[in-house]
C-alpha cells in the first residue's frame, strides 16, 4: 500500500478511465462544431460565442500558469505521512485539523483523493477523518480558493468557505456513525486497488 | 492587480523551494505542468460552451430559470452540478458567467458544491474503494449540504 501515497494525480484508477478523457476531448469538439455552425448561418451570434469564449480563454491562460505552480509547490511540500500518524480512532480535533490541512494542499481532482484516502482507511484512520479528508480535497483547496476570488469575488469565496468546512467535519462524523455497524466489512481487501 | 499578486506569490514561493531543494522544485513543476495539460481539454470545451451559452441562450431563460430562487431551478441545478465532471479551475469561470447572466447567488453556490462535492460520474470507483453505502451516504450528505449552504449564501450574500 505504500505506493498509494506516490501516485498523486497519476493513479491508477485515472487510466481505467480512459472514457474520461475520451469524453473531454468530445465536447471540446463538439462546441467547436457548434460554433461553425452558428457562424455560418448566424454570424453575428458566432462571432459573439467566439470572442466571448476567447475572452475567458485569455483570462485564465493570463493566470493559470502560477495557481499551477503553487498546485505543484504545496502538493511537494506538504508531506501526506504526516496524516497517517495523526488520525488514528482517538484523534480528535488534532486529526480533523491535520486531514483537513494536508488535504488543501494536495493536486488533483477528488478522484484522485480516493485512493489516498482508502490508503489511509487501510492504515488505522478513523473513518470520519477520511471522509474529511475527503471533503476537503474535493473542495478546499487553496489555489482553487484564489481562482474563486477571483471569479466569483471575495465574499462569495470566503463565506462559502466558513460554510463548507463545519459542513464536511459535521459529514464526516455523521457518516463515521451511519456506517458503525460495518467499520471495515465493507472496504475491500487491497488487492482490489 | 490580482494577476500580479499571483506572479508575484508563485515566484517567490518557486525561488524558495528551488533554493531548499531544487529536486522536489523540479518535481512540483512537472505536477503543474501535467495538471495544466490534463485541465486544458475541458478547459477548452467547457469555455466554448460557455461562448455558445452567452451567444445563443437569452438572459431572461437564465434568470427566470435559475435568477429567482425557485425551488425547482435550485433542484434542478444542483443535480446538473452533481451529474457533470467538471474540474473546480473551470466550476468558477462558469459560475461567474452564469451570475452575469443572471443565475442568482443561490442557484451558482449550489451548482459549485455540487459540482465539488457530489461525483456521479466518479462514484463507480468511489464505491469499488470504500463500498455502496459508503458512497451513497457521503454524495447524499455532500447534496444536501450544498442546498443548505447554497441556501444560507443567497441568504445573505
Amino acid at each position: 500500500m505504500k505506493n498509494q501515497y506516490k501516485m498523486k494525480g497519476d493513479t491508477p484508477l485515472n487510466k481505467e478511465c480512459p472514457q474520461l478523457k475520451y469524453k473531454k476531448y468530445l465536447l471540446f469538439l463538439l462546441v467547436v462544431i457548434a460554433d461553425g455552425f452558428l457562424w455560418y448561418y448566424y454570424p453575428d451570434r458566432g462571432v459573439s460565442a467566439i470572442t466571448s469564449a476567447a475572452d475567458y480563454l485569455i483570462e485564465m491562460l493570463l493566470f493559470i500558469p502560477p495557481i499551477f505552480v503553487l498546485v505543484g509547490l504545496l502538493d511537494v511540500w506538504v508531506p501526506r505521512k504526516i496524516v497517517e500518524k495523526h488520525v488514528g480512532p482517538e484523534s480528535g480535533i488534532k486529526g480533523i485539523i491535520i486531514s483537513i490541512l494536508v488535504a488543501t494542499a494536495a493536486a488533483g481532482p477528488l478522484y484522485a483523493g480516493f485512493p489516498v484516502a482508502y490508503a489511509l482507511l487501510k492504515k488505522g484512520c478513523r473513518m470520519a477523518n477520511a471522509v474529511i479528508f475527503l471533503g476537503t480535497w474535493a473542495t478546499i483547496k487553496i489555489p482553487m480558493l484564489m481562482m474563486e476570488i477571483k471569479f466569483m469575488g471575495l465574499s462569495f469565496a470566503l463565506l462559502r468557505l466558513v460554510l463548507t468546512l463545519p459542513a464536511i467535519i459535521i459529514t464526516g462524523y455523521l457518516l463515521e456513525k451511519l456506517l458503525a455497524g460495518q467499520p471495515q466489512a465493507e472496504v475491500p481487501p487491497a488487492e482490489h486497488v | 492587480m490580482f494577476n500580479a499578486a499571483l506572479f508575484i506569490l508563485a515566484a517567490v514561493a518557486l525561488i524558495v523551494s528551488w533554493r531548499k531543494d531544487r529536486e522536489k522544485t523540479g518535481k512540483a513543476l512537472q505536477i503543474a505542468k501535467k495538471q495544466f495539460f490534463n485541465l486544458l481539454p475541458s478547459m477548452l470545451g467547457i469555455i466554448g460552451l460557455i461562448g455558445l451559452m452567452l451567444a445563443l441562450v437569452p438572459r431572461e431563460v437564465i434568470a427566470g430559470f435559475f435568477g429567482n430562487d425557485s425551488p425547482l431551478g435550485i433542484l434542478v441545478i444542483s443535480l446538473i452540478g452533481s451529474i457533470t465532471l467538471i474540474p473546480a479551475f473551470i466550476g468558477f469561470p462558469l459560475g461567474a458567467s452564469l451570475i452575469a447572466a443572471g443565475a442568482s447567488v443561490t442557484a451558482v453556490a449550489c451548482f459549485l458544491t455540487t459540482v465539488l462535492m457530489v461525483g456521479v460520474v466518479t462514484a463507480p470507483m468511489e464505491i469499488e474503494l470504500f463500498g455502496k453505502r459508503f458512497t451513497i451516504w457521503r454524495n447524499a450528505a455532500g447534496l444536501v449540504t450544498a442546498l443548505a449552504i447554497g441556501i444560507i449564501m443567497g441568504a445573505i450574500l
